[in-house]
């Protein structure tokens, strides 16, 4: 695969199937060569049966052979059925053979793409945007692997043929033959260009309907004022019109659609006209048999199927050629990176040591503005360097530039010597460690998020493999010019830091999230999580015991009690599901849902026989009205249908209609798969969180009596399957949080989670439970791109991937913005003392925080102002420009604006303070605003200050 | 229903006043009713946000912190929201709101709001509106108290 990246792509489809597939494609075209004949013989048998074994005047002879008719008959029908079947079958391994050349072709493509995509420079990413890529790598090539597994045989096959009958008629008759062949060229000018024209109208004809429902839903949405203006008779001719454009465009795809279709039955009928006319007056005129001519004539109708064929070819592999071509330019930007970039040597090892080297470093972006200009700088190693500056001002694409990660336009940087540029990414990737602002999170759980950083390269080979399968996928991976990489291997390359128990790359993590101050975030989704089936009963044995103790507490204190409502047998719990208090209980297996407890009979029996059932279907219509309504306007990958929604973003169109269907006094009427899909939906409600206002006591107290009878009825091959909530076990498929307070979180109580919280918290810590814990909430789901989890913990996390990863150098865009402030200087310590005696390079948005750097970086507008220590430094730049700024101003102004409205702090107070803050601030200006984000960060940072010390914000007048 | 309930008072509050019933049922929908006892602070001064209140039972007392101890300075009730100014940017509480008795709330949180500025634009453009305006009016103010205050000097 080395050489295989290497290699740039091939610049024409015909390029690509010539290099990857030229021997698998001349077998497809032997193959097809084979079938030929055996074609002809299915074809020509039966005239044989009829001619020799049936016919009147038969003479029942076959390959110089005599039989009677009977025997030939059997002979010839045996010869034919062998004849389909040996063709059908090599037609049969043709076809696939040749699927999975075109597959194996498009695997090989779409990889080929995406490695060039991982070559991009990472200005490439903002000239194309995601959805195109994606478009590109996964749709536009599917035509390519169709066109591939014909590129040769369709050609190859369909002109031999076409060929092969030209000749026989040229050898009959040379005239006759020109004029079999007299239209072709202008069959040939002809038709693409016609079709081309029709493709057009094609186009304009989607263009406008797609005005029309423009037109449409304007109308829909100005329904009030059309009719308020008498409206209607303008938006009717406008209509019309409109409707009239489509028709006319249609009306001229029709004329051109059988003008091809008429000029090329006219061409294939005009070959016998000539035939007929020419032919018959040689005839007459005795240059030619009357046999020779009926024999060019049978010919040339064998001629215009593969005419037909290689015709459509033609045009087919025209647009093939450029939509490849399209494609393969759009992978292949001029500064791609080099392949050794991905490839290169992994054994080697950068040692940052000696001196980091910027030199004559100048970078534009993809529109040449100059990002970074003629910079110059040293630094010795290990070393401490902050990079100073307004937003803009070119520190983030230094730092990006010194991780390796923008290409120099002109200049290097080098470490050691050694220039980043040369350097593959196996060696820069491992030795250098990045936290950006806004780090990108793979959707997973946090545990794989945490170990990416380590997962370079697969360290040992995956448990039970099935041998077998493996090879081959292994073999097909080959063929296809993929990595052969086994991605489901063991990756993590724990090893490499010398962490080689369980144990101790557990302690490990756990540093690594203690140092970003993650670790509370993920007890807390711990506690979030299923307890599962996988617990020791020594670990079990302690959640009952953490749960006793919070019984303890709440019956100490009334307060509490209050704010956790507690499983009681003969009570509805309103923070629990309506499943859950139907049950009392939920039901074992992973894959729990109230969703499907409808599947169940003896469910539906209970509900019908506790005359529950009616009641919870008009419930469920309410629900699904509701729910049609509040989610109409949603995209289905919106995340609320997970959060919210009682009705997955698919079935939403089958609820609508149901809705609409449904009458609410005569549920009995519709059908029972429509009866139970809505029996499913109030199983999820929980009153407190949904507040739909649908469970009246009445209903309740219903559900708590079906609950008896649901348990006392229950059939012997379900009792395995229900998890009923018990003091003294624990429930699978509840979290831990809920397993502990053996209840649910009072919703809606005002601070119930914090005390609660905090509650469960100390009996934890009481107990030592937390690192389990944590260990649970390290297999949370992320979700896509890390949406599940905060801005701040999706930050604290690549802190603590960047951590653990054990970098030698630390590059650090401003990680600590989205943090809480008052997080933010105590994870800087814990970064800057965890890399003590490494080098860490840090683009500061604090300036104050550089003191605590051995060199400063100030940049200005892509230039180097200022290089030097702390003090040095901000002598050259501190001055004038320290006071703040108009920003700043505003910022009171918005604080103005909120007392104002809301949190109501003394409106004049607040306005005397915006109007000082306006006055000292103004000479700066608003203009600057967007230069000066530095300053802006400082003030704010001094009000923040101020804030928490006490101090008004302004001395009093 | 108490969701419509819910609607109606959203209805009322300027920030949403503008926005759709359908979109301001599903933000209703996507936010919690939060019991607060007497005494409970619904937020606190300096303290960042997520969230805005909206009373729909009960009274509270906004108090800021100054020399002299805690100071009342205003009284919130039924309809009113408190906070809204978080769920816009981060910026911490600039006083504290503690119920006065039993209050009942409807909260708000940042995320709820976010979600549905982003997936509906002319949402952001209603509330884009309202903002502008208000800035509008505090620069006058800013301004007049300016002028009145280079008045009295000279």
């Amino acid at each position: 695969m080395r050489e295989q990246a290497g290699r740039s792509m091939e610049s024409s489809i015909y390029a690509f199937v010539k290099r990857y597939s030229w021997r698998q494609q001349l077998i497809i075209l032997g193959m097809s060569a084979v079938l030929l004949p055996l074609n002809y013989v299915t074809l020509e048998l039966p005239k044989t049966i009829v001619n020799r074994a049936l016919g009147e005047n038969a003479t029942p002879h076959y390959m110089g052979y005599n039989f009677d008719r009977l025997n030939l008959l059997w002979l010839l029908c045996g010869l034919f059925l062998a004849a389909v079947v040996v063709s059908g079958g090599l037609k049969y391994i043709v076809n696939v053979y040749a699927g999975i050349v075109s597959e194996r072709m498009l695997r090989r493509l779409r990889y080929q793409l995406y490695e060039h995509m991982l070559r991009f420079p990472l200005a490439q990413f903002r000239r194309t945007s995601q959805g195109e890529i994606v478009q590109m790598i996964n749709a536009e090539t599917e035509p390519l692997g169709g066109f591939v597994a014909e590129a040769v045989s369709t050609p190859g096959l369909q002109g031999g043929t076409l060929l092969t009958t030209l000749v026989f008629i040229f050898v009959q008759n040379p005239i006759l033959g020109m004029a079999a062949i007299a239209l072709y060229p202008l069959q040939i000018y002809l038709i693409p260009k016609l079709q081309r024209q029709v493709n057009q109208l094609g186009k304009l004809r989607v263009q406008q309907v797609r005005r029309n429902a423009e037109r449409i839903s304007e109308t829909v949405q100005g329904a009030r004022d059309i009719h308020a203006n008498d409206g209607t008779r303008y938006e009717r001719a406008r209509m019309a019109q409109q409707l009239g454009e489509v028709f006319w465009i249609r009306f001229d795809i029709y004329k051109k659609k059988f003008l091809i279709k008429f000029l090329n039955n006219f061409m294939a009928q005009f070959g016998p006209f000539l035939f007929y006319s020419v032919g018959g007056y040689l005839v007459l005129q005795g240059s030619i048999t009357l046999g020779a001519l009926v024999a060019i004539v049978s010919a040339h109708k064998d001629i215009s199927a593969p005419w037909k064929e290689l015709l459509a070819f033609y045009q087919g592999a025209y647009d093939v050629k450029i939509k490849y071509e399209q494609v393969v330019t759009q992978f292949m930007p001029p500064d791609l990176r080099r392949a050794s970039r991905l490839d290169g040597d992994a054994n080697e090892r950068l040692k940052i040591e000696t001196n980091l080297k910027v030199s004559k470093l100048s970078l534009q972006d993809e529109n040449g503005d100059v990002l970074l200009e003629n910079i110059d700088l040293e630094v010795e190693l290990p070393t401490r360097l902050a990079v100073i500056g307004p937003a803009g001002s070119g520190k983030e694409d230094l730092i990006l530039t010194l991780a390796g990660l923008h290409v120099p336009t002109t200049g290097k940087v080098t470490i050691g010597g050694r220039d980043l540029e040369e350097l593959p990414e196996a060696v820069l990737g491992r030795a250098i460690g990045f936290i950006g602002s806004q780090p990108y999170i793979f959707a997973g759980t946090i545990y794989r998020n945490l170990v990416y950083g380590l997962m370079h390269e697969p360290v040992a080979p995956r448990p039970n493999v099935d041998e077998e399968a493996y090879k081959r996928d292994l073999s097909e991976s080959r063929l296809s010019g993929n990595t052969t990489l086994d991605v489901e291997a063991d990756w993590l390359g724990f090893d490499e830091l010398g962490l080689t128990k369980p144990a101790q790359r557990r302690a490990e993590v756990m540093r690594a999230l203690d140092l970003a101050l993650l670790s509370d975030d993920v007890y807390r989704l711990g506690l979030r999580g299923r307890v599962g089936k996988a617990l020791s009963p020594e670990s079990v044995e302690r959640i009952l015991e953490a749960r006793r103790l919070v019984e303890e507490r709440l019956n100490q204190d009334p307060k509490l009690r209050r704010l956790i409502e507690r499983f009681d047998q003969d009570r509805y719990n309103d923070n629990a599901t309506l499943a859950e208090n139907l049950l009392f209980g939920t039901l074992r297996g992973d894959d729990f849902d109230a969703d499907h407890l409808t599947q169940y009979p003896y469910v539906l029996e209970t509900l019908a026989r506790t005359g529950l059932d009616k009641e919870l279907m008009s419930v469920g219509l309410k629900i699904a009205e509701t729910m049609v309504e509040l989610f109409a306007d949603l995209p289905p990958d919106h995340d609320y249908y997970r959060q919210f929604s009682f009705i997955a973003a698919d079935d939403l169109p089958y609820y609508r209609a149901l809705v609409s269907r449904a009458q609410p006094g005569r549920l009995d009427k519709l059908r029972r798969a429509d009866q139970e899909r809505l029996l499913m939906l109030p199983f999820k409600l929980v009153e407190t969180r949904h507040r739909l206002g649908l469970l009246t006591e009445d209903l309740k107290a219903k559900v708590v009596a079906a609950r008896h009878d649901f348990r006392e009825h229950l059939p012997e091959r379900l009792i395995d399957r229900v998890d009923f909530f018990d003091p003294d076990r624990l429930n699978e498929a509840s979290s831990v949080q809920d397993n502990i307070i053996f209840g649910r979180i009072a919703l809606g109580q005002a601070g119930a989670q914090q005390r609660i919280g905090q509650l469960i918290a100390d009996i934890i810590d009481e107990l030592e439970l937390k690192p389990f814990i944590i260990e649970i909430g390290l297999e949370a789901q992320v979700g896509v791109s890390g949406s599940r989890l905060p801005v701040a913990q999706r930050q604290k996390l690549a802190i603590a991937r960047a951590i653990l990863k054990r970098p030698e150098m630390l590059i650090v865009a401003d990680a600590t913005g989205p943090l809480d402030i008052g997080e933010q200087p105590q994870v800087r310590d814990n970064i800057l003392k965890e890399f003590e005696g490494r080098t860490v390079v840090w683009a500061l948005h604090q300036h104050e925080w550089a003191r605590d750097f051995e060199h400063v970086a100030v940049m200005d507008h892509g230039r180097l102002r200022a290089f030097g220590g702390y003090d040095e430094v901000m002598a050259k730049i501190e001055g004038p420009s320290a006071a703040p700024t108009g920003e700043a101003a505003n910022d009171r102004a918005d604080e103005l604006g909120n007392a104002n409205q809301s949190d109501a702090a003394p409106v004049a107070e607040a306005a005397d303070r915006a109007s000082h803050a306006a006055e000292e601030g103004e000479p700066g200006g608003s203009t600057q605003s967007g230069e000066k984000t530095s300053g802006t960060a400082r003030a704010a940072d001094s009000k923040e200050q101020r804030r928490r010390e006490g101090v008004p914000a302004s001395p009093a007048e | 229903m108490s969701l419509q309930r819910d609607v109606e008072v959203l209805r009322g509050v300027p920030l949403f006043a503008k926005i759709e019933p359908a979109k301001l049922k599903l933000l209703a929908f996507t936010s919690e009713h939060i019991e607060f006892l007497d005494g409970e602070d619904i937020c606190k001064e300096g303290e960042l946000g997520d969230a805005a209140y909206i009373l729909l039972d009960g009274k509270a007392l906004v108090q800021v912190l100054t020399e002299q101890g805690r100071v009342t300075v205003a009284t919130v009730k039924k309809n009113d929201i408190v906070g809204e100014i978080a769920i816009l940017c981060d910026v911490p509480r600039t006083a504290t709101v503690t119920a006065d008795g039993r209050v009942m709330a409807l909260r708000i949180s940042k995320d709820g709001f976010f979600h549905l500025v982003q997936q509906f634009p002319q949402v952001a453009v209603e509330v884009m509106h309202e903002l502008a305006a208000r800035l509008h009016q505090t620069t006058q103010q800013l301004i007049q108290s300016a002028a009145g205050k280079a008045a009295s000097r000279s």
